[in-house]
């Protein structure tokens, strides 16, 4: 944070950014746990065109800036793309949420723009991420020390 | 000449409509254009401010504010969740602004309850365990070539398409 200088537009553009990806998740159906489902159960493949699209788009995205522009203009970051380490919890975690999308048809950016189409229904569907990442948050900090956080704090500061 | 290519060509794409009207009920616009916007709404925020937003760190990032438990706690966690909160935010009401100007009024799902209540669980544990969802995994981390991200949608995908049949096969509706 220390090295980090926010621009009074990082918020703007933060939300900006919000409202297109809202926007495209209403669209495109995702907000609607029925159309989902129906991608599941091989009755409409329309879904395949959104992460598709979504992809190539932050694909590009990624490939051009992290190519040929210098910093972010807003917070001074180096620009990088999503690179996560793997392990078993990829996988394990992959899978729970495979069960959980498969029986609801809802995954959490889709949860949100379903709250702004007005289907409060999908408040049971939040309540239980937050229940989840809650449960999994207390199971994981029980079995860790406190040096973790440390580390994962000092590798997320900008060098 | 020209009206004898325009009708030839009618007359070829009239098959492979019949079989993308059977694959495609909806049509495949809608879908083509949220994908690209979402796409683009994840540009906006990384070429403005190089972050690489997800949509499931806001729980965690949240419930730093309600909850001392130190997993929550984590310098990443408190940094990023004001920020979270203000892109929540922009997409619900992306998405409101998209349910004025094209569909007036409310719509509400048909899915019974305790599926979104139970589903949603599993998707609090599966995403914050396997570190992204749809849009961090799916979108970001798929448009980076990461493998892990790979391996992460390939096993969500999969699961989820076995999952929602297994659960049409008992003859849940809706």
């Amino acid at each position: 944070m220390s090295a980090e200088r926010r621009s009074p537009l990082f918020l703007p553009a933060i939300y900006v950014g919000g409202l297109i990806f809202g926007f495209g998740l209403a669209i495109s159906g995702m907000a609607r746990p029925e159309i989902v489902l129906d991608f599941l159960q091989f009755e409409d493949f329309g879904l395949l065109f959104v992460m598709g699209g979504a992809a190539v788009v932050t694909g590009i995205t990624f490939a051009v800036a992290t190519r040929s522009l210098d910093r972010a203009p807003l917070t001074g970051r180096e620009y990088t793309r999503r690179l996560k380490e793997f392990d078993r919890n990829v996988v394990v975690g992959g899978t729970v949420f495979g069960v959980g999308w498969g029986v609801s048809g809802i995954c959490p950016g889709a949860a949100y723009a379903s709250v702004g189409i007005g289907n409060y229904p999908i408040l049971w569907a939040i309540a239980g991420m937050f229940l989840g990442a809650y449960a999994q948050g207390y199971a994981r900090s029980l079995g860790t020390d406190s040096t973790e956080s440390a580390g994962d704090a000092s590798l997320d500061r900008p060098t | 000449m020209v009206a004898l290519t325009l009708s030839s060509a009618i007359d070829a794409s009239i098959t492979p409509s019949v079989a993308l009207a059977e694959f495609f009920p909806r049509g495949i616009l809608p879908y083509l254009l949220g994908g690209v916007l979402v796409g683009l709404g994840a540009a906006v925020v990384y070429l403005g401010t190089g972050i690489i937003a997800g949509a499931s760190s806001f729980l965690e990032s949240t419930l730093s504010y309600v909850s001392d438990v130190p997993r929550f706690n984590r310098f990443t966690y408190v940094r990023s969740r004001g920020w979270r909160l203000v892109f929540t935010a922009g997409i619900v009401s992306g998405a409101a602004i998209w349910g004025l100007v094209s569909n007036p009024g409310i719509w509400t799902t048909d899915v019974q309850w305790w599926r979104l209540l139970g589903g949603g669980i599993l998707v609090g544990v599966g995403t914050r365990l396997g570190k992204g969802c749809t849009s961090g995994h799916g979108v970001c981390g798929v448009g980076s070539l990461s493998n892990t991200s790979l391996v992460n949608v390939a096993t969500f995908l999969a699961v989820a398409i076995g999952t929602a049949q297994l659960v049409q096969a008992l003859g849940v509706t809706p």
